[in-house]
C-alpha cells in the first residue's frame, strides 16, 4: 500500500486548517446541492477542495476534523471517506503529481516504457517524489481513456497516445516550468481513429454526411 | 454499417463546440417541451419499444427499469441517479459524451427524471475526469440559463434540478448501490439488495440508476420514435451502440454503431483492422475488463450484441473491446486484471476481499509458470468460491476473467508449468 494511503506522521500535520473565504464560498454552494439534513453528501467535495487548498496537494488530518465539524458528523466518518478514495492523497506529494495507468489495455499498447521513461528521467521510483519536490510517480488503475493508450494522468490533465519520447518531452516541459499541451500527443483530436475521423465526416468539417458514411465496395 | 444520419452522438469526436448554441444546432433540445406534454405513460412505453438495454454493462431493459418507479409520490421524492463512473478497463464511452456531448445526457436527464416523476437528477462523475466535468458543469449552467432546466423546465410546468457529484478513484462506486452509499457521503460500498433503488434508493428515497450512455440516448429515441432506435440490432439487441475499442488495432477509436454488428467488421471497418492482419490475433476481451476472453476462431464471426456473446460464454458489458494480437502475453494480461480488481475491491465482502488477493498471487505465479498442473485446477476452484457469493458483482467481475482464460488458455498455463518445472529439475 502507498504511503498516501495513510495518514502522514505527525511532524507532517498541520495544526490547524480553515477554508479560505473564497473556498468557504464554495463549500456553501457545494452543500447547497444536497437536500436539507443530507449534508453528509457533501464529504466528498468538501474533502477535494481541501486538497486543492493545501499545500502539496494532500488532505492533514486537521482538514477532516475540520470538514466533520462543518458537516455536523464524526469525524471517523470522514476518517472513513478519506481513506477509502484513493484520489485523497493522505501525504504531500510533488507539484507534478504523475500517475500513469498501466491495466490492461495501456499495458498492451506499452505502458511499461511509459513506466520506465519516468523513472529514469525523474530518478524516482513508484510512489517516490524527487528531491527538490517538484514529481511524484506513482501507478494507477485505468482512468477510462483506452482508446488513448498509453496514458497518464498529471493533476487534472490527461496525456494520452504517449511514446517513450513524448513523455519525456512533458517531463522536461515540466522540468523548464512550462505547462505541455495536454490531450493526445499524438496529433489526433480525441477519439477518433488516428488518420481522421472515418464517419461523422460532415460533423468533423471533414467530409459530407452519409455518402461518407455508406459502405464502399472494396473498402475493409 | 450504420448511417451518420442515424447516429445520436454526432459530436463524438469533438470537432464542434460542446455549447448549447452548437449542440441546438445539432438538433438537441429540440421540441423537449412537446416531448413531456405526451405524457410519463407515453414516455415510458416509448422507451420499452426502442428495446433499449442498459448500456452500463448489466443490458437490462431501460424502460422496464423506469416502469418500477413508484407512479405516485408516498411523500419522498424521487430520484434520477446517473452513472458517469466509467472505470471497467476498457471503456471509454460515456467520457466522449460528456466532454463532447453534454447536452444529449442533460435532455435525457430531464425527460428521464420526468418519466419517472423525479425532480432532481444527480450525476456521479468519476473524479479523474476533471475537464469531462468542467464541460459538463458549464452545459448544465447553460441549460439553466436557457430555462431548459430548473422551475418550469422548457416551459412545460415540470421543475427540475441536476446536479453534478465527483466521486473521488473507486471503481466499485459504479456498482449502483455503491454509487448511492458514496453519493450520500460514505465509502463506497454496496448494498444488500433488497430494497431495490426503485423502492429504496438514495436517501432511502425511489431512485433509479442509469448509465450515461443510456440516459444521453433518450432524447433521439423520443423524438424519432421507439420504432426507429428497435430497428437496428437483432431481436432482444436493438438500439445504435458506442464501441470502443482498444489494443492491438492499427486504429483504436471510439464510435457509434449498430447492435449486433459482427466484431470482425467492426475491428476492420473502423480500426484498420487487427495489427499484422486478422490472422496475428490471438484473442479479444468484448466489453470490458469483467467478461471472459474470446480466442479469435469465436472472434471469426460473432456478433457483437448481448445474446450473442452470452452464448459464446462471454458478455457484451460496456462493448469495449480490448483486442490482443499474437505477440500478447495473455497469462499477464490476465494477471494484471486480477490486480485491478484486488486493487478495487472494497473489502466488505470476505471471499472477494480475500478471494482477490488469492487470485492474484495465484495468477502472477502462473505468469511464471511456478506452480504444479494442479493448481490451475484450484485456481478454478477459488474463482468459483468467489463468483455469486459476495454481495455485488465485483467478484464475480475478478473470478470471469481467470476462468476465460482457463477455459481458452489452459495448454498455454500448462506450457509454462512444464517448462519452469523442467528449468528446476535441471
Amino acid at each position: 500500500m502507498s504511503h498516501l494511503r495513510r495518514p502522514a506522521p505527525r511532524e507532517l500535520q498541520p495544526t490547524s486548517f480553515a477554508f479560505t473565504p473564497e473556498n468557504m464560498e464554495k463549500a456553501k454552494k457545494i452543500i447547497a446541492k444536497y437536500p436539507e439534513g443530507r449534508q453528509q453528501s457533501a464529504t466528498m467535495p468538501l474533502l477535494d477542495l481541501a486538497q486543492r487548498q493545501t499545500e502539496g496537494n494532500w488532505v492533514p488530518t486537521v482538514a477532516m476534523d475540520y470538514i466533520a465539524d462543518m458537516l455536523d458528523m464524526p469525524a471517523i466518518r470522514v476518517y472513513e471517506v478519506a481513506t477509502f478514495y484513493t484520489m485523497y492523497n493522505l501525504a504531500p506529494v510533488g507539484q507534478n503529481f504523475i500517475q500513469v495507468c498501466t491495466t490492461t489495455p495501456c499495458w498492451l499498447r506499452g505502458s511499461s516504457e511509459i513506466v520506465k521513461m519516468c523513472k529514469d528521467e525523474l530518478g524516482i521510483g513508484i510512489g517516490e517524489t524527487t528531491e527538490d519536490g517538484k514529481f511524484t510517480l506513482i501507478e494507477v488503475e485505468c482512468l477510462g481513456a483506452c482508446v488513448n493508450a498509453p496514458m497518464m494522468q498529471i493533476n487534472d490533465d490527461y496525456y494520452e497516445d504517449l511514446t517513450g519520447e513524448s513523455t519525456k518531452s512533458i517531463l522536461d516541459t515540466l522540468k523548464r516550468g512550462d505547462k505541455p499541451k495536454a490531450g493526445p500527443q499524438s496529433g489526433r483530436r480525441g477519439c477518433e481513429p488516428i488518420d481522421g475521423p472515418k464517419v461523422l465526416k460532415a460533423f468533423c468539417g471533414c467530409g459530407a454526411a452519409d455518402q461518407a458514411a455508406e459502405p464502399k465496395d472494396g473498402e475493409a | 454499417m450504420l448511417q451518420d444520419k442515424d447516429r445520436i452522438f454526432t459530436n463524438l469526436y469533438g470537432f464542434q463546440d460542446f455549447g448549447l448554441k452548437a449542440a441546438q444546432g445539432r438538433g438537441n433540445w429540440d421540441g423537449t417541451k412537446g416531448l413531456i406534454e405526451k405524457g410519463q405513460d407515453w414516455i415510458i412505453d416509448e422507451m420499452k419499444a426502442s428495446g433499449m438495454r442498459g448500456r452500463g454493462g448489466a443490458g437490462f431493459p431501460t424502460g422496464l427499469k423506469w416502469s418500477f418507479m413508484p407512479k405516485e409520490s408516498d411523500g419522498r421524492p424521487h430520484y434520477l441517479v446517473v452513472n458517469a463512473d466509467e472505470g471497467e478497463p476498457g471503456t471509454c464511452k460515456d467520457r466522449e459524451i460528456m466532454r463532447n456531448d453534454p447536452h444529449t445526457l442533460i435532455e435525457g436527464c430531464l425527460l428521464a427524471s420526468f418519466a419517472m416523476r423525479a425532480h432532481a437528477a444527480y450525476i456521479y462523475i468519476r473524479g479523474e475526469f476533471y475537464h469531462e466535468a468542467s464541460n459538463l458543469q458549464r452545459a448544465i449552467d447553460e441549460a439553466y440559463d436557457a430555462g431548459l432546466v430548473g422551475k418550469n423546465a422548457c416551459g412545460s410546468g415540470w421543475d427540475f434540478d441536476i446536479y453534478l457529484h465527483l466521486g473521488a478513484g473507486a471503481y466499485i462506486c459504479g456498482e449502483e448501490t455503491a454509487l448511492i452509499e458514496s453519493l450520500e457521503g460514505k465509502k463506497g460500498q454496496p448494498r444488500l439488495k433488497p430494497p431495490f433503488p426503485a423502492n429504496a434508493g438514495l436517501y432511502g428515497c425511489p431512485t433509479t440508476v442509469n448509465n450515461v450512455e443510456s440516459i444521453a440516448a433518450v432524447p433521439e429515441i423520443l423524438r424519432r420514435g421507439g420504432a426507429w432506435f428497435s430497428s437496428f440490432g437483432r431481436e432482444k439487441n436493438h438500439g445504435t451502440k458506442l464501441f470502443a475499442i482498444s489494443g492491438h488495432v492499427e486504429k483504436p477509436c471510439t464510435v457509434e454503431e449498430a447492435m449486433s454488428i459482427p466484431l470482425r467488421e467492426l475491428i476492420e471497418r473502423h480500426c484498420g483492422g487487427v495489427r499484422g492482419g486478422w490472422d496475428n490475433l490471438l484473442a479479444v476481451i468484448p466489453g470490458g475488463s469483467s467478461v471472459p476472453v474470446l480466442t479469435k476462431d469465436v472472434c471469426d464471426d460473432v456478433l457483437m450484441d448481448f445474446d450473442a456473446l452470452r452464448e459464446v460464454g462471454s458478455g457484451l458489458g460496456t462493448a469495449a473491446v480490448i483486442v490482443m494480437d499474437k505477440s500478447t502475453d495473455i497469462v499477464y494480461a490476465i494477471a494484471r486484471l486480477s490486480e485491478f480488481y484486488k486493487h478495487e475491491s472494497c473489502g466488505q465482502c470476505t471471499p472477494c476481499r480475500e478471494g482477490t488477493g488469492w487470485m492474484m498471487r495465484m495468477m502472477q505465479r502462473m505468469v511464471r509458470g511456478e506452480a504444479t498442473l494442479d493448481e490451475i485446477d484450484l485456481l478454478w476452484d477459488v474463482t468459483k468460491q468467489v463468483e455469486g457469493h459476495t454481495i455485488c458483482a465485483l467478484g464475480d467481475a475478478a473470478a470471469w476473467p481467470i476462468q476465460g482464460l482457463i477455459r481458452n488458455f489452459r495448454p498455454e498455463m500448462e506450457r509454462r508449468i512444464k517448462e519452469y518445472r523442467a528449468r528446476i529439475a535441471a
